[in-house]
């Protein structure tokens, strides 16, 4: 068990540079989780952090060691890859004795002894004979994670570890990663596209774009206050509606103005030096049909363009203006596609993000709930 | 195949009346050429059996008078065995040596950075413009200066390197996933023993099947051999079949000799072929990709 230091990490790639400038400290034991899309540089972090590829520029400590230079297997690292990268010809148990001698000094008997116990901890003392041809993908998924907790490292790497299996099998893998997890309390970097994989796994999760941090942050933070635009369309699912807006400021308070609607922002003091040109984001269910909400302050008339039943709510994609956004009302609501509908938002529930992308308003204070999350996360 | 349905039994549907003009057609067009292209073997067969008057008469195409006895002759008179044994050894020499090579050469192109990695595969891949047939001339010099003229050396070295199995290797080695190289490096597995214990058990078909190519390749070199080898005792079985056709008997070739000779000269690679050819058929499969 081991923390993580890393400051001003860079990753060049001739002309492109993949990650940028990123600084972070993981705790001993936490569980934290790098989410991006494709190409935004989190696979390469893990990367460097395991010694797969050479840091351009910054420091990497796990624990007090600086490691920029150590050898992978000098880093007391051990790696779950997407494909699991697991021998063909080899057994289950060969497979995770394979370069046991160059990364310890164990015994066979050691050995043997570490797989079994790690096979007991996966329940899979019955596939440690066969092959992986033999296997399914979520038990070489299993082998694959067996080989990495023989090792004890201090830190564990997963490289999308779970993109392989299908859909079912991926929720049960993750409930059994978090498990496992509070198992062996190793610190573990996750990396994944997934946000809903994120989301269920970190302890913090780390959004990354272009190769830089958005946001580190708990969960629910991060779904409640996203720091940037960027991170309140990618963590979510359907993804927050962000619409462009005029900050309109006079002597009652600030009010976010579109074509379709005037909203008064509540609490908006910090935005009265803003004015001009911004977004405003509000999240599919923070969204609501004005017959609903008891005391709506103000309404705002939107068309329906589509109607998607999920099951457990109706998704509305609703046109204003020339924007389109997404309402998730209530299942089995007794709307068309056509219909002109009225609609409130949650006024809790409003952020605003300047032209940057970055988030200047969210309409209840951040600071009440980062505590309650830490409270919790302390029990 | 038509007018089968699933209440027929298998049985029924191969009964005569299911065999459409157009299937019998095709399957007689394949039996022809299969015929046509055994007919030369077929044929030396045959010869192999007949004294020198029968082979002479064309229409005479039975088993002839001399049964076996041709075989004994060739082995016994001509010294057959001992090419036999000649090109066995040269054979293994090169595919040991070639196979070999050609892995480390192909894991020093695929898992490691050097400098012009690309132009140094563009310029093996170039050899393949200049076989041994073309470099007789230098090469015999170069022998010549080495020393190693008349010497197992001279028959095997200049077939050790080759560009066909680097390819080849470098083709199956770069089609494994970089993450069990990775793995490997993980845990500080050096090169060799990754060598060892993964890359080689993993293309276990491609190096069967490099090795049936090379086998064959080998076993029928004929110019070089007769070419750098003076001495009749050390000379392998192609060129051996030569002095064969040297033996006349009241100034006619006697073929049945030669046939017989050229069907024991066909039996090494035959039985290679027969042992190796589910690898060998995987690996021509890859090489078409």
């Amino acid at each position: 068990m081991s923390d993580i230091h890393i400051d001003g990490l860079t990753k060049q790639f001739d002309d492109v540079t993949a990650v940028d400038d990123i600084s972070l400290d993981i705790d001993s034991g936490e569980f934290l989780v790098f989410v991006g899309p494709s190409g935004c540089g989190k696979s390469t972090t893990l990367r460097m952090i395991a010694g797969l590829e050479s840091i351009t520029s910054g420091e990497l400590r796990i624990g007090e060691r600086r490691v920029n230079e150590l050898a992978p297997k000098e880093r007391s690292i051990a790696m779950v890859f997407q494909n699991y990268a697991l021998y063909p010809h080899m057994t289950g148990a060969e497979n995770m004795k394979f370069g046991m001698k160059s990364v310890s000094d164990y015994t066979d008997d050691e050995i043997d002894e570490r797989v079994r116990e790690a096979a007991e901890i996966l329940d899979i003392p019955e596939l440690l004979e066969r092959k992986p041809k033999e296997l399914s993908g979520g038990e070489r998924q299993r082998v694959a994670i067996g080989r990495a907790i023989v090792r004890e490292p201090d830190v564990f790497l997963l490289d999308e570890p779970l993109s392989n299996l299908d859909a079912k099998l991926r929720v049960q893998m993750r409930a059994e990663l978090l498990q496992l997890h509070r198992e062996i309390d190793a610190t573990t970097l996750y990396v994944t596209h997934d946000q809903t994989e994120a989301m269920t796994l970190g302890d913090r999760v780390a959004v990354l774009n272009d190769g830089q941090i958005e946001q580190v942050d708990p969960p629910q933070v991060l779904y409640d206050y996203p720091a940037t635009r960027f991170v309140a369309e990618f963590i979510g699912s359907p993804a927050m509606n962000v619409v462009p807006i005029e900050l309109h400021g006079d002597g009652d308070g600030v009010s976010a103005r579109h074509e379709a609607f005037d909203l008064p922002l509540p609490d908006a003091g910090d935005l009265a030096g803003h004015s001009g040109g911004a977004s405003l984001g509000v999240r599919p269910e923070d969204v609501s049909l004005a017959r609903n909400v008891d005391g709506e302050r103000w309404t705002f008339e939107a068309e329906v363009s589509v109607t998607e039943p999920l099951g457990e709510s109706l998704l509305l994609h609703c046109l204003i203006g020339d924007d389109e956004i997404h309402v998730k009302a209530e299942a089995r609501s007794e709307i068309n596609a056509g219909d002109v509908i009225e609609l409130g938002v949650d006024e809790e529930r409003l952020h605003v993000f300047d032209e940057s992308g970055d988030a200047i308003y969210h309409s209840s204070p951040r600071e009440r709930t980062a505590e309650d999350v830490e409270t919790r996360a302390e029990h | 195949m038509a007018t089968s349905s699933t209440s027929e039994s298998t049985l029924a549907r191969l009964l005569p009346e299911d065999v459409d003009a157009e299937q019998a057609v095709i399957h007689g067009g394949l039996v022809l050429s299969i015929f046509l292209m055994g007919l030369p073997l077929l044929l030396a067969l045959i010869m192999s059996t007949q004294n020198t008057t029968e082979v002479y008469q064309v229409t005479n195409v039975g088993i002839g008078s001399e049964g076996l006895s041709n075989y004994g002759t060739v082995l016994g008179e001509y010294n057959f065995g001992q090419y036999m044994i000649n090109s066995v050894v040269m054979s293994i020499i090169i595919v040991v040596g070639k196979v070999t090579l050609s892995l480390f050469a192909a894991l020093a192109l695929v898992y490691y950075r050097f400098p012009y990695e690309r132009a140094v595969f563009m310029f093996i891949l170039l050899t393949l413009l200049l076989p041994v047939p073309v470099r007789i001339v230098p090469l015999f010099d170069l022998m010549a200066r080495l020393g190693w003229g008349n010497t197992l050396m001279a028959i095997t070295g200049p077939y050790i390197a080759s560009a066909t199995a680097v390819f080849l290797f470098r083709q199956h080695f770069m089609a494994i996933p970089a993450s069990l190289v990775e793995n490997a490096h993980l845990d500080g597995v050096g090169p060799l023993t990754f060598l060892w214990k993964v890359l080689i058990p993993m293309s276990k078909g491609m190096i069967a099947g490099v090795s049936v190519i090379t086998f064959i390749y080998a076993w029928n070199q004929y110019l070089w051999p007769l070419i750098i080898m003076t001495d009749q005792s050390k000379q392998v079985v192609q060129v051996g079949l030569r002095f064969l056709q040297a033996a006349s008997q009241s100034g006619l070739t006697r073929w049945g000799i030669i046939m017989a000779g050229a069907v024991i000269a066909l039996l090494p690679p035959l039985a290679v072929l027969i042992v190796l050819h589910k690898p060998l058929l995987e690996t021509l499969a890859i090489q078409q990709k």
